[in-house]
């Protein structure tokens, strides 16, 4: 059943509708709910929602509790290839819990923080952004890791990143949520404007295998399809910025194993034709981030690499 | 005066990002004023601007009082500001929310990294600022509450208020968070419009910057005709926000600084197809509109005023 969660008015006939499809069925009273769409240039977690409502549609008996699907938490911002939300100054995932009495935006936030708070389980699924590419990984604060880490093994991904804490994180719906006691879990994979059905189908059968668990879905899959993610904590993780202006060029791929010194790629000058860094590992370990997006500037992220 | 870069950076494909300061006098480091760190901060870059003209010519009379040091930066983002984005052109990020930087990340951290080192340690620093949501203001001194926050110096402006406000996650990345918690008295100006330079408003903040460096010993300097305030502190929650019931094209009687009595209408909104007033925005009580929504659009639930009830 589909709900509207927000709808405001915009100034010329049309509303600001956020919706989700609510898919019920059995006894079973837990919920797990699956919101993407935040930002509006990633686009990953439209494949998971799609799949996801085709399975449950055609697997109806096999729920027992409540899936609920959220495409897009951000819809003008998805549908004007707007990372933030149009007109407003704040990063979405970075006002929760947002405020009853405030901007649009905000009043928002607030409202879809409501109604996510008490979910069993909460699946925020994101893309990177247009600059970087990811491995499918769930990224948690250190502070909720023995809670969450068991929960994200599930999720047919194969990295966690268990984080330091940083205040403008606080900001978070992940953060607003798991400090409601309703478990969020943030999945990061792919690149922003692009949608890899690997790693989609990938996470939905991890959704679903944490479903399984969860005594919501019937069906396990089968358990040899279910990767063992690699768990990184804190300063296991070194970046590599950029140290030069110029175009990025690799053939590298990332989800590799590296070994400090290996060249990942070169920042190039297309005017004068010189390699202006020649960009390697700094550490031996696990390729994770790599970037997509050619142009750079000094300062700009290239890779992560997880020591191993 | 010097004339210094603070920062460059070769771009891949423009020509060098630069950001530029001017150092007055020499001595203990009293008084750093940074203009727009936004491509639409314009106004503050005026103003900054004019800054630097006026102790240029304090300076060529000897009316710079010996012993301080004052460094003006009127544009960290000469980029957005050049090809009229609000933001860091590559990746959309804010400078201002890259506090205190990081010498080794990211692009705007780094140019934040570099900022902040050059205006650290001063006794005194004030931004020009605009705010996150896009409206004019009544001209105050906005200081976040870190527990350093100086409201008694923040009078010296002379400006109406100076207003409060209890920071917010995202407020922890902000140059006036940070300046406070490295020991520097920090004070946000907002004056009113950031693409506005003609009308009083930008020359009134000017001389009120002007007084605080007089009132502080750092210049000697005839103070202006400009009203000048004992500053009213207020906090941002005691401000009375008045949203759009409706949404539609906002056609407003009153603006910042106006004062209004109660039920007093300050806008209507009209339906954009047939023209209808579909809703009276009124005042909720006596009071001064310390802030107005300044776009011809309103969403529902808008703040379109904050009023300052008196």
């Amino acid at each position: 059943m589909i709900k509207t969660v927000v709808s405001t008015a915009l100034p010329i006939d049309e509303r600001l509708l956020i919706k989700k499809n609510v898919w019920s069925h059995g006894m079973g009273n837990k919920r797990i709910c699956i919101v993407t769409g935040t930002h509006g240039d990633e686009l990953e977690g439209q494949y998971v929602c799609f799949r996801l409502n085709r399975i449950i549609q055609e697997n109806l008996e096999k729920l027992d509790g409540t899936v609920e699907i959220y495409p897009a938490l951000n819809p003008l911002g998805i549908d004007s290839i707007t990372r933030g939300i149009p007109n407003f100054d704040l990063d979405m995932n970075r006002i929760f819990p947002g405020d009853p009495e405030g901007a649009m935006a905000e009043h928002a936030v607030y409202t879809i923080l409501q109604d996510l708070k008490g979910a069993d389980m909460v699946i925020d699924i994101h893309s990177s952004n247009i600059f970087l590419r990811e491995i499918p990984q769930v990224r948690i604060n250190i502070h909720t890791a023995d809670k969450l880490v068991p929960y994200a093994r599930l999720l047919n991904i194969d990295f966690i990143w268990v984080h330091e804490a940083a205040t403008v994180l606080e900001a978070t719906l992940a953060h607003s949520l798991n400090s409601l006691d309703t478990p969020t879990l943030v999945v990061e994979m792919g690149v922003g404007m692009r949608v890899n059905h690997g790693y989609g189908n990938r996470l939905v059968m991890g959704i679903l295998n944490l479903m399984h668990e969860m005594g919501i879905w019937s069906e396990a899959p089968e358990p040899h399809l279910i990767s063992k993610p690699v768990v990184s904590v804190a300063d296991e993780v070194s970046f590599i910025n950029a140290e030069a202006s110029g175009v990025f060029l690799t053939e590298t791929r990332n989800n590799i194993i590296v070994e400090e010194g290996e060249e990942i790629g070169n920042i190039v000058s297309p005017l004068t034709g010189e390699v202006l860094q020649q960009v390697t590992a700094t550490t031996h370990g696990l390729l994770f981030t790599l970037r997509a997006y050619p142009v750079v500037y000094k300062g700009s992220l290239l890779a992560r690499i997880h020591h191993l | 005066m010097k004339r210094e870069i603070i920062f460059s950076m070769e771009s891949p494909f423009r020509d060098t990002f630069r950001i530029q300061g001017f150092r007055f006098g020499s001595g203990k480091k009293s008084l750093a004023i940074v203009g727009a760190m936004r491509g639409d901060e314009i106004q503050q870059q005026y103003i900054c601007s004019q800054v630097v003209r006026q102790l240029a010519i304090l300076e060529s009379k000897g009316r710079l009082l010996p012993g301080h040091e004052i460094l003006v930066i009127p544009s960290a983002n000469p980029f957005s500001m050049n090809i009229e984005k609000r933001f860091w052109a590559m990746d959309n990020t804010d400078i201002n929310r890259m506090f205190p930087g990081y010498d080794q990340g990211e692009t705007t951290q780094r140019i934040a990294a570099a900022l902040f080192t050059a205006i650290q340690g001063y006794t005194y620093g004030v931004q020009m600022a605009s705010f996150y949501i896009p409206g004019d203001f009544i001209p105050h001194v906005r200081m976040i509450q870190t527990g350093y926050e100086d409201t008694e110096t923040a009078g010296l402006f002379g400006l109406p208020y100076i207003c409060l406000r209890k920071p917010l996650p995202f407020d922890t990345t902000l140059l006036n968070y940070n300046w406070q918690i490295w020991e520097t008295k920090a004070y946000s100006i907002y004056g009113g419009q950031n693409n506005q330079v003609e009308g009083s408003t930008a020359s009134d903040i000017i001389s009120t910057l002007m007084r605080f460096m007089q009132r502080t010993g750092i210049i000697r300097y005839s103070t202006s005709m400009l009203p000048d305030y004992n500053s009213q502190i207020m906090n941002e929650s005691d401000l009375i926000t008045v949203k759009a019931p409706v949404a539609g094209i906002l056609k407003k009687m009153k603006t910042a600084r106006d004062e209004v009595r109660k039920g007093e209408i300050m806008a209507v909104i009209t339906d954009p197809y047939v023209g209808e007033v579909i809703a009276e925005i009124r005042a909720p009580e006596d009071g001064i509109i310390f802030f107005a929504h300044n776009k011809p659009l309103a969403l529902q639930n808008t703040p379109l005023f904050k009023v300052f009830e008196v």
